[in-house]
């Protein structure tokens, strides 16, 4: 097998350490910048400082994209992972011709261009009165999330026992007391990790953004793209790193979800 | 009394069967709603946007029906050249007739002034016939390519975006012919999206199949930290990653400063704000979509099938090319497509490190919308870019499978 002998060991971990520094290093290069007491993007730093964060918290535009951004969020957070995680249930109980079809249509947001989302948004939001509004963009958003929670809620499902729940129901409890006592706490952390995921599908989101909001509904993404196509500077660096920060918690948090519903499932010990 | 028993059975079987179904549908019901209405509905009426010829019909609407019912080359007989004259002036006089010059000079670049110019001076009645007065407004009216063009322009809808998305048009007859190579940008548009997608994809591959095969190889209490690192890219903000290769990339940026300290560069090298800009933040954004789907299908591979080939004679590297190879397709396959995929949409990685001749055609779909409000021509590119990724999420749901689909 490749890979096999010594020689071959070593080149394979050498290649994969670049790839691994092609991936991980562009992100942290950043970090430093941010840092930086002077106004250049360049190594070595002048000195260290965190003027550049103080801009963050002095200019309003930060504060005001950064709540716009958290309500259209939170919005289609929710939307998102309470339709999905039904939508999800149904499924794995329900079996109909053109189920498969019906899949196609839920999980395409995840695969149609979000450019394609974002002009049929446009046009047809307009008449709604939903363009201009922070209510029309977490709509949007809820479409392009839904489809993550509908997928990490279904693995969690499929892999529930489903003689738990009739073991629940033959004990007398009722179908709601079953899914609350049973169900639920098994699909927790796919429901968890999907209103995640649907979240930072949202938090990141810019096309649709770039389409659906006036200057009064500007988010954080897209105050970051303004910044970064006029020009680069250590305050969008630090803006930046702020969302580092806050991805590798969600990582974190992520990845004990997935440890936990594995526990759950007893796949580990 | 058995087989009544049994018949029994079945039937409670079947009606609880049957309320299960019932049951999961009702669940599956308000997302399948939402999606038909925020997702499906604004689709439908953006490819509606693609065909859409609503301007002179609402404008002139009797000329509309008349030109609709002529056939024909050159000036139209006399009387459908009067409706057409005086409805252009009542549309001058009810201030519509720049909706119309709007949608002519869509067939043809310089018929907005001679709409706008021959409703100004029209006269309330002709000096001879109608046809001799628009004539002596302008020579144009003399012409069939004009009365072509408001006949298409009559039709209930319209292939002039779809066609110009691909660089046709129709000539005076009505037949499809090549726009003058002057005009020719959307079929470049259309390959440079595919070109640069298809070798996103190689990059990934290359560099992706090496660290799942790695990965796939370790054991779980090792591989899941380093699946962490090719995650971490994945939840980081886009905008972050572009923003991190901008400042790697440019003339004074780190990489350019490193290469030259090194010696290894005499000057500084562009390397962003062009295609390389380009091709290396789309593989980095795009990787791990190629890792994941690769990993999950090598970890699926029993070393024992491996390890029999080796102990049969098979050289290290024919093990590889006649056993594992073809056991990972399945994720190569998964993987490439959705890469692929993804990458045919890009937008904001382009935009951002990209130059003039780097734009995909997701850009050109946000040009049209935002900057010159050509929606015909926003709607035809938005209507060929959801075709291909239709068709190849077609192709995934065969190859792959769609319950295989996850992006995390």
């Amino acid at each position: 097998m490749l890979g096999s002998g010594i020689l071959g060991r070593t080149s394979l971990w050498l290649y994969c350490l670049l790839v691994f520094a092609f991936l991980v290093l562009p992100i942290f290069v950043i970090v430093p910048l941010s840092f930086s007491a002077g106004a250049f993007l360049h190594f070595p730093l002048p000195g260290l400082s965190l003027r550049w964060y103080e801009r963050l918290v002095e200019h309003e535009i930060w504060r005001v994209t950064l709540k716009n951004s958290l309500i259209v969020g939170a919005i289609a957070t929710v939307l998102a992972t309470g339709l999905g995680t039904l939508a999800a249930m149904g499924l794995a109980r329900a079996r109909f011709p053109g189920k498969g079809l019906l899949m196609a249509l839920m999980l395409a947001p995840m695969i149609v261009p979000v450019i394609i989302v974002a002009i049929g948004a446009y046009f047809f939001y307009r008449p709604l009165g939903l363009t201009g509004s922070l209510w029309g963009l977490a709509i949007a958003h809820a479409v392009l999330g839904a489809p993550f929670v509908l997928v990490t809620v279904s693995a969690t499902l499929g892999a529930l026992d489903p003689s738990l729940v009739r073991a629940a129901q033959g004990l007398g409890a009722s179908p709601w007391v079953a899914f609350r006592k049973v169900t639920l706490p098994i699909i927790a952390p796919g429901v968890v990790s999907g209103a995640l995921f649907a979240f930072v599908a949202s938090f990141d989101e810019v096309v649709v953004a770039l389409f659906l909001t006036g200057p009064a509904q500007r988010t954080l993404p897209r105050q970051m793209f303004d910044g970064i196509r006029e020009e680069i500077s250590p305050e969008i660096l630090a803006a930046a790193t702020v969302l580092v920060a806050l991805a590798v918690a969600l990582l974190v948090v992520a990845e004990l979800l997935r440890r936990r519903s594995a526990r759950l499932r007893g796949l580990a010990p | 009394m058995a087989t009544t028993a049994v018949a029994e059975l079945r039937r409670a079987l079947r009606r609880a069967e049957r309320r299960k179904n019932l049951g999961g549908l009702v669940l599956a019901l308000p997302l399948t709603a939402f999606l038909v209405v925020f997702f499906l509905l604004p689709i439908l009426g953006m490819l509606a946007k693609a065909v859409d010829n609503h301007e002179l019909a609402t404008a002139m609407p009797r000329s509309a029906e008349v030109l609709r019912s002529w056939r024909g080359l050159g000036p139209p007989p006399e009387p459908v050249v009067a409706i057409v004259a005086s409805e252009l002036r009542e549309a001058h006089v009810r201030r519509q007739s720049a909706l119309v010059a709007q949608r002519l000079n869509r067939e043809q670049a310089g018929w907005r002034n001679l709409i706008l110019s021959t409703a100004r001076r029209l006269p309330e009645s002709p000096q001879g016939s109608w046809l001799e007065t628009l004539v002596a407004l302008d020579p144009q009216w003399g012409e069939p390519a004009i009365w072509a063009g408001l006949r298409r322009a009559a039709q209930p809808w319209t292939d002039i975006f779809l066609l110009a998305a691909v660089d046709l048009q129709r000539d005076d007859h009505d037949a499809i012919v090549r726009v003058p190579p002057d005009q020719a940008i959307y079929l470049d548009i259309l390959v440079r999206t595919f070109w640069i997608s298809g070798l996103v994809t190689l990059f990934c591959l290359i560099l992706g199949y090496p660290l799942a095969y790695l990965l796939a190889s370790l054991p779980e209490r090792w591989a899941n930290p380093l699946l962490i690192l090719v995650l971490l890219p994945f939840w980081t903000s886009l905008l972050v990653r572009t923003a991190a290769w901008i400042v790697l990339l440019q003339r004074e940026g780190v990489v350019n400063d490193f290469l030259l300290r090194a010696g290894l560069l005499a000057e500084p090298v562009a390397l962003v704000f062009n295609r390389t800009g380009v091709l290396v933040a789309m593989t980095h954004v795009l990787l791990p979509f190629m890792v994941l789907p690769l990993y999950s299908v090598m970890r699926g591979i029993p070393l024992s099938l491996t390890r029999a080939a080796l102990s049969l004679g098979a050289t290290p590297f024919s093990a590889f090319r006649k056993v594992y190879l073809p056991l990972s397709m399945p994720g190569v396959a998964a993987g490439c497509l959705l890469v692929f995929i993804l990458a045919l949409g890009y937008y904001i990685t382009p935009a951002l490190v990209g130059g003039a001749a780097d734009q995909m055609i997701s850009y050109f779909v946000a040009f049209f919308t935002l900057q010159t409000a050509n929606w015909g021509m926003a709607a035809a590119l938005a209507t060929l870019l959801l075709l291909a990724t239709l068709l190849l999420y077609w192709l995934y749901a065969r190859l792959v499978g769609i319950e295989r689909l996850r992006l995390g």
